[in-house]
């Protein structure tokens, strides 16, 4: 019965392959940069289902770690993008 | 006998929120391709990703839990962390969009900036 689960879990990763590939196509061609800072944003989340489905599909829980921390670099990198967006700086110093 | 029911009922309930937060995660990166807009698109990827990650987070959660009896509480706290930080990150990118000038979409070209109005008035 554990063929159907790993049948499923097979599709779902091949799915979530053209989905990264959609938004890479975004990612090249999207017109301005907070397109761009979107679409870097969904392939991010995107990983963080690929790495589940992975999980299932091995069947261990070590890939729990890879899943939160994919998720903690992506909140800070797309901070520090739609940072540099809006001002040109990342890290502002009020005492200079 | 009941022990097989009851593990296909479970694994019919995991391949349901696997194909589910699937199908919402393609869903997101259509609305990504196809939308006009950088905030059309932002509704897209935030709201149907996250419900997406919670799908596949909460099928992961039950495989491990019925195949083999671990409660791994980090894929629950993944989905919680998602749940917090995509709508920040995304008023984030919202905001550093509308500061660096572009306009909404429109399909008639007058609509109505709020937010822009608002700074006007100040």
């Amino acid at each position: 019965m554990n063929e159907i689960i790993e049948l499923v879990t097979i599709g779902c990763m091949i799915v979530i392959t053209i989905s990264i590939t959609l938004l890479l196509y975004r990612v090249v061609i999207g017109p301005t940069n907070p397109d761009r800072a979107v679409a870097l944003d969904a392939i991010g989340i995107n990983l963080m289902g690929m790495a589940g489905l992975v999980a299932i599909m091995l069947v261990t829980t070590r890939l729990n770690d890879v899943i939160l921390l994919i998720g903690i670099l992506l909140f800070i990198g797309t901070i520090a993008l739609a940072k540099y967006l809006e001002k040109g700086v990342i890290i502002d110093r009020d005492d200079d | 006998m009941t022990g097989t029911t009851i593990e296909f009922i479970m694994q019919i309930i995991i391949i349901l929120f696997l194909v589910l937060g699937t199908f919402f995660v393609l869903s997101a990166s259509i609305g990504v391709i196809r939308f006009p807009d950088v905030y059309t698109r932002l509704h897209a990827s935030t709201k149907a990703a996250t419900l997406g990650i919670s799908g596949i987070m909460i099928g992961a959660f039950i495989f491990l839990y019925v195949e083999h009896e671990i409660v791994s509480g980090k894929l629950i706290l993944g989905i919680i962390f998602i749940l917090l930080t995509a709508p920040v990150s995304a008023h984030m990118i919202g905001r550093a969009a509308h500061t660096t000038g572009i306009k909404p979409w429109s399909h008639d070209g007058n609509t109505r900036d709020a937010y822009a109005d608002s700074f006007k008035d100040e």
